[in-house]
């Protein structure tokens, strides 16, 4: 019966991911950062996309502030703050919230307050998608691994 | 230099971002590599020993190069765009060190800037790699180790300070005579890869695809 469960909990995990790609959320950079995950490095992925969520919300309550402040200019310094974001998602394999990100530079270079505010509104919601998919399958990968660290040794 | 033949090659990695810190780090270990990361130019010209009032060429003849190293790094890879002193002015302190010089250098970016990748490799970068690095970039810097390290086990006696000078003109002039020379075929296919991942529109790995965001 656990040997069911495991390879349910692989066949829904992997069903999960293809429909992420398909959807473009994810592309093959996350693929880099699962090859990269091993004995040594159990939880890397996890590690990397914590430090991913740590830093993308600060970013996010930072882009939030400088566009409810009516008086603000420094398009610049937006620009700063969205290369880092559009890096760092580029590195995780996030392409959905990185071409957000792309979009919105090209409405600060322009210094276009409105095309920044609605791409902050898509920029969140991208986000906040991209976490709820990447905590479950975090979370079938747990109860995967629990249901394999039950199994006879020899079966491993 | 008292390098014993086995160690590990060392890298130095050098980024702000600490994702992409955690990334390379992750991509140099996996293939073996020992990894010091570092998240500036700065720190990274601190670890390597170069003071920032140390002028070329002036070291009194009592103080061998070897003297400011106390930790040997055989690779330096790093990025590009940094606040304060970018990749570009990182590699441009290096490779006029007279200590550091033979350090081969690698250069990261976001970026696909044709103009940007031949400046860095003009001043003296080995590699240009695009973000993200992947498994089979770091596969690239092998021949580039492997290069130094023929070189430098051909001095294994530590000379006096006068013969050190001497050593150190013969091997300026053995790089002169280096880089005068077609370069090994592999070597210039790599750089030419990155020149043509940058030029050229299809590339293998997809980047700004299906961009249908309208904002």
């Amino acid at each position: 019966m656990l040997g069911l469960g495991v390879d349910r909990l692989r066949a829904d995990m992997n069903r999960l991911l293809a429909i992420l790609f398909h959807q473009g959320v994810l592309d093959e950079q996350f693929l880099q950062l699962q090859q990269l995950q091993d004995e040594s490095s159990p939880n890397f992925v996890f590690e990397v996309v914590t430090i991913y969520f740590r830093e993308s919300e600060k970013l996010l309550r930072i882009l939030r502030d400088n566009l409810s402040d009516r008086e603000f200019s420094d398009y610049a310094k937006m620009g700063i703050h969205l290369n880092q974001f559009l890096g760092s998602s580029s590195s995780i394999g996030a392409k959905r919230v990185r071409n957000v990100c792309v979009a919105f530079r090209t409405a600060s270079e322009q210094n276009n307050r409105l095309g920044c505010l609605r791409a902050l509104e898509l920029l969140e919601h991208e986000y906040c998608f991209l976490k709820n998919k990447l905590y479950e399958l975090f979370q079938l990968e747990q109860q995967r691994s629990m249901a394999a660290g039950v199994r006879y040794p020899a079966q491993h | 230099m008292g390098m014993a033949t086995d160690t590990q090659f060392h890298v130095l990695a050098v980024d702000d971002s600490l994702i992409d810190r955690k990334l390379i780090e992750r991509l140099l270990k996996t293939s073996s590599y020992q990894v010091t990361t570092v998240d500036s130019g700065i720190k990274a010209l601190e670890f390597l020993g170069l003071q920032d009032d140390e002028r070329n060429d002036t070291n009194s003849p009592s103080l061998s190069p070897d003297h400011h190293q106390e930790i040997e790094v055989n690779l330096i890879i790093t990025d590009y765009c940094m606040p304060g002193m970018t990749g570009y002015d990182l590699l441009k302190k290096i490779k006029t060190s007279s200590s550091l010089r033979d350090i081969p250098v690698v250069i990261m970016s976001s970026e696909n800037v044709p103009s940007r990748i031949n400046r860095c490799l003009e001043e003296g970068a080995e590699e240009f790699f695009l973000k993200p690095v992947q498994l089979a970039d770091v596969n690239r810097l092998k021949p580039h180790l492997l290069k130094r390290k023929t070189r430098d086990e051909s001095h294994v006696q530590t000379p006096s300070p006068l013969q050190q000078q001497q050593q150190q003109q013969q091997q300026q002039q053995d790089q002169q005579f280096l880089q005068q020379q077609p370069q090994p075929q592999q070597s210039n296919n790599n750089k030419r890869k990155a020149l043509d991942e940058a030029l050229s529109p299809e590339r293998t790995r997809p980047r700004y695809n299906g961009i249908t965001t309208v904002v």
